[in-house]
Order: structure tokens, then sequence, then C-alpha cells
């Protein structure tokens, strides 16, 4: 029996999602020879598809600061770039303030926020009006509000940059579960799946979800379990809002809620259950709608007419920490992890993968090995994020 | 004399309008003011003003209906391509009838319209109406229940009073202001068992019959205007009560007996104002009482596209033609001959090529098709009409039994949720689900007797073979004849017999009729004549006139169109014209219920041929000198995005297999209607493109399966209007 050649790649990219995709069209962008697989029929159809699109700059760590930065250039510039429409929206985020309690934590975290240089500024009660008219003014004393932040279509982007990915050479296989981490002398030697063997230099775990289980396939316990979260999304009317709305004031059941007018006209929102519903059911709840809606009507009244339309519940891959996981593994050469991204895969996509593409190249730089630092696999997860 | 074509009874609005009132803008000239099978109900008139101009409306209606009724029909225009937009379901589901009603957004075809109210075109995006208070929230109730039954159409009714007997407590729940489904526009005789299920009783009549026995059961609870949204994972299904509170619904027993929605068609014009789904059409004119279109074409020859092209008949429409791919209709005969003998041209082995016109349907073009039912070229013609009837078939409303056998609840389902078939199948499943249930629940309950599963297969059954009509070869006496040649489950002439003379083999009530007397053993009471579901007994009656006998032929149009001494055409089954006849007499019998039985006078060569008579006038059916080409690639897949075939078919052809990838970046699938329609034409797309289904991806399918605002789920009290818009 004569063996088949087995196909070898540069880097094998596990997970067609929101960083797998952006890190092929990165890596093939820089000439190595990429191929994706996946799981799922299509690009996106793990928890990409049921991102609701926000993307913001304004997090409380420098690391996804700088990530986020540099994802909002991809996504803001794409149209004019390579001319495909990803519905990019600038319309800024704002956290509101009802209760004293949340005014102290925001204005804390803006002190923070403001030294990384973020445009972001505290807005009175008046102005945040001025900004959001709708907003129920009883109690309203005010909130943080960063104009540069803004939203896309998760669906729309993951295909802009599956089209480029493509483009810059890279390969994707869809419908393939990875069975098998090759390894070979305690380095990468290429994967398995039920069509054979891959071979390849570098293997990039963003299984997202699923990460966990990959990573076990070289022997690593990430600590990263999903977290079921449920959004919906209306019927499109004119529009009427532009920031996306947070308020992080814990409630029976969920600890804060969000929503925003995408650039299509449709709202979009969500919660963080609390407590977290760990494990991988995405089957809708009967408590979510009631639960959101009261909590959305009280915020912006004017949303009572608005006709739900749809509801479905995503996977947000938690590390203990709330920061993502990212990096070499120290046990097998070549097996670098690309996990844990906690619900923000999607704004951290962009930015991400042009790093992991630097950091498999041997390109990354100062700024990236910080980054690399404060996500190391192999860090303390004992501290916590200052805001999720 | 007065000459034939007399059925329908105007042949524009105008002229009617003018007939009783005079005064144009007085009063709407849409309206069916008379109807042979329906009782026109006394109504107030309201006033209401459409962009701006006073016009009346009746009260109670909805605004649709009020906008039909003045021929208003374009109700505003898309977001994404300024397309026309109007009424395409009529029944709620999807949001293309969407008007601003004083300043809100709401469905017209389920809003009713109020005295003053101010009504606008819906242009583009809505704006969402400005909110000054912070509404009273309130939590959710939840409701625990043996029996919860979705849909109180036939099955739901029939399995209700069944549960009722038992004394099983039931909810039964239904979108609509009254129960009955899709029986309330049924306005014609029904098939089936008359043993079994009202067969010979018209669908408007079953409806009241079974909607009465359900109220006499206390232990059954009915929540009418209410629409079920969702069935959850933790078993609860998600219902909007009176349109107004959102309330959760924790049964022990689900069943689903939600009936059925139409399949759409991909072709040029296929959304222009003017086409129609046939539930949408049948709503239109037997629920609202409205003539949505003065020439009519249509596209189906089973038995949905067969009797809503006679509904449109009985109701004063047009019926230019119908087209049928298949070479032979897939409807019953009977109900086939009863609109070619009204002079209704059936084109089959034909397809629609496109619907024409700029802004609402102005002609229809159909071609012959070959073996793979493709059009051929060259063979194309079109027709004069303002209307499409699309009835393509029937799919079941599973949403609801696939979503609570994934949350591993106890479902059921039952009539065309379950399995498409006629409404006599719905009634008689229903009928054994509730046993089943009551049993499955525990109470003592016979075993559903194997005879019944014997009957309801028996009632679901196909048409099966017509065998060649074989006419009497007596030429005296008086006997009827029975142009009923199709194996089809049908019964009520053998009992309807005063002398028991009719025989079908009732151990299988599939077998043809047939007359068991002689020429003096009839007594000529007309019952199988009147009674007949398909109208296909005539009574011939040599006794007085051997060389020109007397034929009494069934009549279901208003008595007003025929009098004695009119001079008529009749047709044989096929619709050929046999001559012209002398009315002798108009008549209905007590047994009749509404059809009419009109006897003529004819040479006895073709007396026993003689099957009905025309009732419209055949140069209307002609095709026009020239086809009409549609050059325009508008056909269009999903209508609430407005996605059109072209993107879809491209993105196959570039080789995208998974529909999720397809809606993701086309948004085919995403809008109002939650995929309902657009899913079907998508795989009918693949399939055009030669992709066997094993390669293809399906979406996924979410609820709500209907769009409400987010203030119910508040608990935020609308008390007013209490409709589900």
């Amino acid at each position: 029996m004569t063996e088949r050649a087995i196909p070898h790649y540069d880097v094998i990219v596990i997970g067609a999602g929101s960083i797998g995709v952006p890190a092929a069209m990165s890596l093939a962008g820089m000439g190595l020879r990429t191929l994706v697989l996946d799981s799922a029929a299509s690009v996106g159809q793990g928890s990409n598809k049921h991102a609701i699109g926000g993307i913001r700059a304004t997090h409380s760590d420098p690391a996804k600061i700088r990530l986020c930065l540099r994802s909002i250039e991809v996504f803001s510039t794409w149209k004019q770039r390579y001319g495909e429409d990803i519905e990019w929206y600038k319309g800024g985020y704002v956290f509101v303030a009802y209760r004293e309690r949340e005014e102290t934590t925001l204005k804390n975290l803006l002190t923070v926020q403001k030294s990384y240089g973020l445009n972001i500024d505290w807005l009175d009660s008046f102005q945040l009006l001025e900004r959001i008219p709708d907003l129920n003014p009883n109690d309203l004393i005010g909130g943080t509000y960063s104009p540069d932040d803004g939203s896309a279509s998760p669906l729309l982007a993951i295909h802009a940059f599956y089209r480029q990915a493509l483009q810059n050479g890279a390969e994707f296989r869809f419908n393939e579960p990875v069975t098998e981490l090759v390894i070979r002398s305690g380095k990468v030697a290429g994967v398995r799946t039920r069509s054979g063997v891959y071979g390849a230099d570098v293997v990039i775990n963003a299984a997202g979800a699923w990460a966990g289980q990959i990573g076990r396939l070289g022997g690593m316990e990430l600590p990263v379990r999903p977290d079921s979260h449920e959004s919906a999304i209306t019927e499109a009317v004119a529009h009427f809002l532009d920031p996306m709305v947070v308020d992080i004031r814990p409630d029976t059941g969920s600890s804060n809620f969000y929503f925003y007018q995408h650039i299509t006209g449709q709202l979009m929102f969500c919660i963080t259950p609390s407590p977290n519903i760990w494990g991988y059911d995405t089957r809708e709840t009967s408590s979510f709608l009631p639960m959101v809606a009261r909590r959305m009507v009280e915020v912006m009244p004017r949303l009572k007419n608005i006709r739900v339309r749809r509801t479905w519940r995503g996977l947000y891959p938690m590390t203990p920490d709330g920061f993502p996981i990212v990096g070499w593994s120290r046990e097998v050469d070549g097996f670098l992890q690309a996990a844990g991204m906690c619900g923000q895969g999607f704004m951290l996509g962009p930015g991400l993968g042009e790093l992991l593409a630097r950091v498999v190249t041997g390109n990354a730089v100062d700024s990236d090995q910080q980054i690399l630092a404060m996500f190391s696999p192999y860090r303390n997860f004992s501290g916590q994020e200052q805001l999720k | 004399m007065r000459v034939a074509f007399k059925g329908l009874n105007a042949g524009t609005g105008l002229a009617l309008n003018q007939s009783i009132g005079g005064d144009l803008t007085d009063m709407s000239s849409y309206r069916i003011r008379e109807h042979p099978i329906l009782s026109i109900p006394e109504r107030k008139e309201i006033p209401f003003y459409w962009q701006g101009s006073l016009l009346e409306a009746l009260e109670g209606e909805t605004i649709s209906a009020a906008l039909f009724a003045h021929g208003i029909r374009i109700f505003g225009h898309h977001a994404k391509d300024q397309s026309p937009q109007g009424i395409f379901c009529a029944n709620g589901q999807c949001a293309q009838c969407m008007v601003l009603a004083d300043g809100q957004p709401v469905k017209s075809c389920m809003h009713l319209v109020q005295a003053g109210m101010r009504i606008e075109p819906l242009e583009g995006l809505a704006e969402l109406p400005i909110v000054h208070e912070t509404p009273a929230t309130k939590p959710v109730r939840l409701v625990h229940i043996p029996v919860l039954i979705l849909g109180g159409g036939p099955a739901g009714l029939s399995a209700a009073i069944e549960l009722g007997k038992l004394g099983v407590e039931t909810i039964l729940v239904d979108d609509k202001h009254r129960l009955g489904g899709k029986l309330v526009l049924q306005t014609h005789r029904f098939f089936g068992s008359a043993q079994a299920v009202y067969a010979g009783t018209r669908g408007i009549d079953i409806a009241s019959r079974l909607s009465e026995q359900v109220a006499q059961y206390a232990s059954v609870q009915v929540w009418l205007q209410s629409t079920a949204l969702a069935v959850f994972s933790d078993q609860k299904v998600g219902i909007l009560k009176d349109g107004n509170e959102y309330v959760l619904v924790r049964p022990d027993v689900l069943l689903v007996a939600t009936g059925a929605r139409e399949k759409f068609l991909a072709f040029p014009g296929n959304t222009l104002p003017g086409v129609y789904g046939a539930g949408a059409f049948q709503t239109l004119v037997n629920r609202d009482l409205v003539r949505p279109a003065e020439k009519l074409f249509i596209v189906g020859g089973g038995n949905v596209g067969l009797i809503a092209g006679y509904h449109a008949l009985q109701a004063g429409i047009q019926v230019i033609g119908l087209v049928e791919a298949l070479p032979e209709v897939g409807g019953y005969k009977v109900h086939r001959d009863k609109l070619v003998r009204m002079g209704v041209p059936i084109y089959t082995s034909h397809t629609v090529v496109s619907a024409n016109g700029k802004d609402k349907v102005e002609s229809v073009t159909i071609a012959r098709v070959d073996e793979k039912f493709q059009p051929i070229s060259g063979s194309e013609r079109s027709f004069e009409c303002d209307s499409l009837l699309i009835a393509v078939g029937l799919d079941p409303v599973n949403e609801f039994t696939s979503k609570a056998r994934e949350f591993g609840m106890r479902v059921y389902a039952a009539g065309d949720a379950e399995e498409i078939a006629e409404a006599s199948a719905a009634i008689f499943a229903g009928k054994i689900r509730g046993l089943e249930i009551a049993r499955d629940l525990g109470r003592s309950v016979e075993k559903v007797p194997d005879d019944w599963y014997h009957t309801i297969e028996i009632l679901r059954s196909r048409p099966g073979a017509v065998y060649p009509e074989k006419l009497p070869e007596e030429r005296s006496g008086v006997f009827p004849v029975i142009h009923c040649t199709q194996e089809i489950p049908c019964n009520p002439c053998a009992t309807l017999c005063s002398q028991g003379l009719i025989y079908i083999d009732q151990s299988d009530i599939r077998s043809v009729p047939s007359f068991m007397g002689d020429a003096s053993s009839c007594r000529y009471c007309l019952r199988c004549v009147a009674g007949c579901p398909g109208l296909a007994i005539t009574l011939v009656d040599y006794r007085q006139h051997p060389q020109t006998p007397r034929v009494a032929i069934p009549y279901e149009f208003t008595r007003q169109t025929i009098r004695k001494g009119d001079v008529v055409t009749v047709l044989d089954t096929e619709g050929n014209e046999l001559g012209t006849a002398d009315v002798l007499a108009v008549s209905t019998i007590r047994a009749a219920d509404r059809t009419c039985v009109v006897q003529v006078q004819v040479p006895s060569g073709y007396a026993q041929r003689v099957a009905g008579i025309r009732v419209q006038d055949p140069t209307i059916t002609r095709a026009m000198n020239q086809y009409v080409q549609h050059i325009q690639d508008d056909t269009i897949v999903c209508r609430c995005e407005r996605v059109s075939a072209g993107e879809i078919r491209a993105l196959i052809r570039a080789g995208y297999r998974d529909i999720n990838e397809i809606k993701a970046i086309t948004r085919a699938g995403m809008g109002a209607c939650g995929s309902k329609t657009c899913t079907a034409l998508i795989l009918r797309l693949f399939r055009d493109e030669g992709v066997p289904a094993s390669e293809i991806t399906v979406a996924t399918r979410r609820p709500l399966f209907v769009e409400v605002p987010l203030g119910r789920f508040a608990g935020i009290d609308e008390a007013k209007g209490g409709q589900n818009d």
C-alpha cells in the first residue's frame, strides 16, 4: 500500500470563526500556506453568527484596548479599502448610571480608560439625553460616552474576511472536525480529521467555545468554558438610536443588559446571565424575553412598541479572569492558543488575527509581547477584569 | 328573453356601485354585496381617512378590508428597493401589509379599522412611536394545563370536543377572532363521509357546528385572538393572549393543529401587488367580503386552486384561466369539472412564465412545459388579468411540533399540521388525537377502534382512478345521471336519495356511486342534484317530452342571475358547449341549503351529457394577440428582505451549500415572516441547479414565529383593539 501524500501547510487554524477567519486572512496575507478546518458547514457557524455586532475599544486593560483599536481601524476602513459593505456604524457606546454605585464604578474606570488615551468622557444626564433623547430621564445621573466605538454585521464581516483570506490564498475545509493533533518529538506535525492527516508546522487553536477540547488534544487544560447568553433582534425601524446602551445594574437573572440599533434599523439586545449558564445548551428559554423586555422598557420606554423578531443563544467562551488566552503551548512546540475571548471574539478578531500572524512569523513587536504576557495561557487566573 | 352569462353580477366594481348608489365618492366599489352562499351582514358605516381623504369603512372590519373595498391595494413601499407592498398572507404572518394607523405601524390584515382613524401608507421603515411615560410592567403569568391545543380549525376543534366530553382540562388557542380556521372561508359542501365527518355540509357551517359543540364543554377554555409565538426548551409555550397579554402555558400534552401554509413560486413579477396566495384570496373574498380582483388567473390545479376559482366566480370575479404544470390537475375531477363547466379554461402541462405590470398585475404570460417542467420557448401566451392566485401546494406548519419534540415534550399533531389532506381528514384526525391524548393522560378511555385508523387513511387518500363516463341507455322515464367518475372519499349522495337507490360501497367510500333503480323508481325529489358536493348529478326527465327532456342541474350562483325563460348555454363535464337551452324553472328544495336547481329543456340527443350552465363569457378568456415579454429580472425569493432568485442562484453556482451562509450574506429568511415563504423556494433553486439534498445544510429555525412588540413581554397592558399586530 502506498502512503498518501500528506498535504503540508505552514499553519493550520482550527475554527473558522471570529478569530480563525481574520487570523487566516492575515497569515495568508503574509505569504503563509494556511488551512482552516471547521466542523460546521460554513464560516461563522459556531458563535460568530450569534454575536450582535458591538465593537468597542473602551475596555479597562491595555491589551484588549490595543487589539480593539486596531480592529476598529480594520472594520471602519473595510468598505473604502475593499468596496464591501460590512455595515460598520460609528454610533459609540454609552454606559448609563441610574445609581451612585454605577456612577462610581464607571467614573473610576473612566480614569483608567482615559489614561490609555481612549476617546471617552462622562456626560451628565442633560448631555446624555441630548445624545439619546429616548432614555428614561427619571433618576438618570449620567454615563460614559465613547463616540469612536460602533458596530458592524458579524455575518457580513466574517464573509468579507473569508473572501479576503481566500484571495490571499488560504484554504478552508468544512464539515471536518479535528480528531487528533499529530505530534512528533514534542512538536506539532499536523492534525487528523476523518479525511486524513494534514501536515503543519503550526496549529492554532481558535475553536472558541470548543477550545478546551482542542487544547486537550495537545495535552493542555485550558480554563475555557462556555456561558450561554441569550439575544434577540427586532423588526427594522427608522433610525432613532446612535450608541450601544449598556446598563450594568445587576438584577434577578442578569448582571447587565445592552442594546443598539444596527445601521439597517433592527434593534439587537442581549443580557449577561447571572448566575452564569455554563454549558453548550443554546436552546431558547422562556425566561429571557420577559426579563430583558422589562429592563429595556424601563431604561427606554419608547422600545415598548418595537416588534421582537427572533431570539437565539450563543456561547461566551469564558476564562476565570475574563481575559483571552493567547500564546504558545509549552508542552507542544508549534501549538498556538487563541482562545477564551469571553464573548468579545468579534471585536478582537481583526486585531488579534494580525497579532497571531506576527507571532507565527516571528515578527512580534514589543507591544505584542506585552499583550502575550497579559494573555499567557500560563498566567495566574485569579485576577478579575474591572469591567466585563 | 335574456342572454346567458349572467352568473357574474358585475363586470366592474364601478358598474355595481353605480347601480346601487351612484355616488362614487360615497361608497366603496369593491364590496361583495350579494353572494349565493354567504349572507352579507348589515354593518354600521364608519368614517376613516386614507392619505387625508375621507372614506367609509364597515364597523368591525380590518384596515386591509376597508382599503380593498375602495380599490386601494398598494399599502406602501419597501425600504430596500421601493417596491410596492400590500396584502400577501392576509393572515398576520408576514408584515407586508403594514400601514400607519394614527401614527402607529400596524398589520392592516389583523388590525380593525376604527371610526376617525387616520391611515397612511408605510413608506420605507416606520418611525418608532415616541413614548413619554414609563409604562407599568408586570411579571408574566404561568398557566399549567393538562392539554394545550394550538389552532382552532377542524382538527383542533374536533380534538377539543373529544377532550371536552371526557372533562379533560384543555386550553384551545387560535389567533383569529372566531373559531373554525380555514373552514370559515369554505363556502362549498364538503366531501368525505357523511357518517364520520359532516360530508355534504358547507365548510362555514361545519365551523359553526364544531364551535358550538366546543362551547358546551366547561373543561375547554377557548382563547381567541391568541397567537402561539414559541415553544421553549423549558417546555413552556409562549402565547400572546387576546393579542395583548403574554402568557406562558405549561401543558402536560401539546396538540399542534396549526394547519398548513402555502407554497409559493419563483417567477418574474411574483411579488407584484395582485399576486396572492389562495388563502389570502379566500380571506379577502369570503371573510372580508371584498373583491380583490376583477380578472383572476390561477396557478395550480390542486383542490385549493380549483375551489378558489369557484369561490371567485361565486363572488362575481371573472376567472380567465388556470395553469397546471402536470398533465392532469391534482385536485378532485369534480372540482375541475365544476370550473370548466363555468367556462374557465384549464391549461395542463403549462406553467406561469411571468406576471407583468408596473405597480400591479396587468397580464400573465404562460407557456407549455417540457417533461422537465421547463417552459417551451415559442409556446408563450399572455392573458389580460389583474390578479394571479398561486395555489401550488401546502406545507405543514410544523415548527411548534419539531421544537416540542426537540425539547422532549409530549406532543401530538393533527390535521394539516401533521399531514396535508382534506379538512374532512383533519376533523377525523382531531377526533382520534383527542382520544389518544385522553388515554395518554391516564383517562379510562377505550382504545381508538382500529377501523377509525382505516377511515382516516381513506379520508386522506389522494384522488384515485378515473373511469370512463357510462351514460344510461334508457331514453324514457326519469333517473339521475351521475357525472362522478373518479375514486374520491365522498358519500353524501348515497344517503340523500329518498328511495335509497344511489349506492356506494360503505366499506370503502372511495368507490364511485351508481344508480340502482330503473326509469320508474326515481321520485324526482332533486335531493341528489342539490346535495352532491361535486355538483355532479343531474336528473333527466323524459316523461313529458321524450324528444326534449327536462334536465335538472345544480346551480350555486345568486338567484337573481338566472330566471325562468332565460336562454343558457349548456356544457358537458369537460366544458364543451352542447347547445343553448330554455330555462323552465329555477327552484330550491328544502334540504338543499342554498344550492339552486335549474331545469332546462334540451334535445334528447345530449340531454344526459348536460352537466352545467356556462356562467362566464368565453371571449374574456382569450389570449392576447401577442405575448408579453418580461425583461426585468425581478423574481423574488425572500419577499420580506427583497432577495432575488438571481442572487441566490449565483451563490449556489459559486459553491455555497449551507443555507445559513446564504442567509447571512443575502438576508434571505431573516425577515418578518421568519423564512416561512422562502425556505422552500431556496430548496427548489438548489434542486433546479442539480444539487443533491445531501449536500445542503438547512437553516436553523428560531422563535419567535410571529413578531410581537417588546412591551408585551414586559407585561405592559395595551388593551385597545385587542389585536396582535
